[in-house]
């Protein structure tokens, strides 16, 4: 269970970018968050794993207080999330295959372990026989797959997509869509923030939109 | 404790594959770190070298020591018992007032002393060192002025005395140099690994995204700087090696003006190690003042 209660996030400046949001997620659940450029769906997304930090109100997973986790449990906590951006932030210097072992190796998998993990969501996003490349040498949609594939090797419960989509032609952004899906029918908690909310009307997600820092359930 | 290995020796990869991607930063930075520590390292043992030569020069160094006038044969052998009781003495011989007369009559100044009916001289022990090393000299010379019945001590040279003072103000230049040279090169790893920590700054926030710890993230730091002061260490050797094998014939010349033949010695293993492990300290603490300090900030 993830619960936002009363979030207040106001980034240095003043600007006000959530406004007393309350909302609470069971496991399991597939979330859909919308609303316009600027509306605070980054800025909820990047509380979770407590990239930003709310200005009042609190942000818990199950019985962790997220808004008040010292800094050097912060790692921890985020072995536990996958988060997927906008950019897919892959290292260009390194392969496919170590960008997403990447994960493990800082989670401490015993290497021949991580191998097969590998493999498995190497298959999984369909980038198999592709991981010896390098990240420039794929598309757009490659890109943002083995980025997919990072954030779900560690086999996270939660996982947060800011825009995963955005960049991407729609027949792309549809198998995108479709992993999140099977991503969420293996029990995994997906909260993705979407322009395009039509990416996922087959699936009939908890739609939930915000406006100006804040929510407007539907 | 397999799994800190593991991350470790990942990390000395990774370290290893940074410094080989740039392969001229790394030769520069091995090169100044070896240059700078080669002049204390090269100091040092050409210092070792000199005390070896003055060894040569001098033959064996002795302590004469004079009992005084009212020291009976008792008094003598309690002096000659706390003899046998030190450590650092080669050996010792006892040289009688009379004897010693004997020997300066037989020398020629007989005449001098002609007529004279009172050995005017003391007896005496003549004592030499096991080792040569000045400063036990000293200490022994002045612990034994303080024995009872003991009048008088003269080293056999005052210039090994002043050998001693040379040495060691030469030490104290090297010791000097080494600290100033080591913090010049503290502050060019701190600056090395700073670069490092900006270009590798993408890297860094994916990992910390990714659940990396800290301690995750300054590991190849750290060895890193280890690395590059391996490599400064050698090269500072080579340096070292090198000097010798020029400075090995000037040197042999001189030391042939004083009649002693001499061949200067390199660093021995230990040196050697020492001056491995003194630019491997200063790299890896560079390494640790940067990573604690510019990665609070990323
Ligand atoms: N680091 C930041 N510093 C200052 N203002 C920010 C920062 N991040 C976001 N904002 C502002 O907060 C508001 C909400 O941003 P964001 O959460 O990114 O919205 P969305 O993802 O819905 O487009 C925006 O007006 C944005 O300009
Ligand atoms: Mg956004």
């Amino acid at each position: 269970m993830i619960v936002f209660d009363k979030l207040v996030k106001q980034y240095p400046g003043g600007y006000t970018a959530l406004d007393g949001v309350s909302l609470q997620i069971a496991p399991g659940e597939l979330v859909v968050l919308s609303g316009h450029s600027g509306a605070g769906k980054s800025t909820l997304l990047k509380l979770i794993p407590a990239i930003e930090r709310p200005t009042s109100g609190t942000v818990r997973i199950g019985e962790q207080d997220i808004s008040r986790l010292p800094r050097r449990a912060v790692p921890y906590l985020r072995r536990n999330i996958g988060m997927v951006l906008q950019e897919s932030r892959l290292l260009f210097d390194r392969s496919v295959y170590d960008n997403i072992l990447l994960p493990l190796i800082i989670n401490g998998h015993p290497p021949g372990d991580a191998a097969r993990r590998v493999g498995a969501a190497l298959d999984l996003v369909g980038l198999h026989g592709r991981e010896k490349e390098f990240p420039a040498g794929l598309s757009g949609g490659e890109q943002q797959r083995a980025a997919i594939a990072r954030a779900f090797v560690n086999r996270p419960s939660i996982l947060i997509a800011d825009e995963p989509t955005a960049h991407l032609d729609p027949a792309y952004a549809a198998e995108i869509a479709e992993l999140f899906k099977s991503f969420n029918g293996a029990g995994v908690t997906v909260l993705v923030a979407t322009h395009d909310v039509s990416l996922f009307r087959h699936w009939a997600p908890r739609r939930i939109a915000l406006a100006r820092g804040r929510l407007m359930e539907e | 404790m397999r799994n800190w290995l593991y991350l470790h020796s990942r990390a000395f990869v990774q370290a290893l594959k940074r410094l080989g991607g740039q392969p001229f930063g790394t030769l520069l930075s091995a090169l100044v770190m070896g240059v700078a520590l080669a002049l204390p390292a090269g100091g040092y043992i050409l210092l070792d070298n000199i005390a070896v030569l003055a060894r040569g020069v001098s033959g064996t160094p002795e302590i004469s020591l004079f009992l005084d006038g009212k020291a009976d044969s008792a008094r003598a052998e309690a002096i000659e018992s706390r003899l046998r009781a030190e450590p650092d003495l080669a050996s010792f011989r006892f040289v009688p007032r009379d004897e010693a007369l004997k020997q300066l009559e037989s020398s020629g100044l007989g005449d001098v002393l002609g007529g004279i009916t009172v050995n005017p001289l003391p007896d005496a022990f003549v004592v030499t060192l096991r080792g040569d090393d000045p400063e036990l000299f000293e200490t022994l010379s002045a612990r034994i002025r303080g024995w009872p019945g003991v009048a008088h001590v003269q080293l056999d040279s005052a210039w090994v005395k002043r050998l001693s003072a040379l040495v060691g103000l030469g030490r104290t230049v090297v010791l000097v140099l080494a600290v100033l040279l080591g913090l010049t090169l503290v502050i060019v790893t701190f600056n090395t690994i700073r670069l490092q920590i900006l270009t590798q700054k993408n890297e860094i926030e994916v990992s910390r995204l990714l659940g990396a710890t800290d301690r995750f993230i300054r590991r190849p730091f750290y060895w890193f700087g280890g690395l590059q002061g391996v490599f400064g260490g050698l090269v500072a050797l080579g340096a070292v090696w090198i000097g010798m094998d020029v400075l090995a014939e000037p040197v042999a010349k001189v030391a042939e003006t004083y009649g002693a033949a001499v061949a200067l010695g390199g660093p021995g293993w230990l040196e050697s190690l020492v001056t491995v492990a003194f630019a491997i300290a200063l790299g890896w603490l560079g390494a640790a003042i940067s990573v604690r300090r510019h990665l609070a900030e990323t």
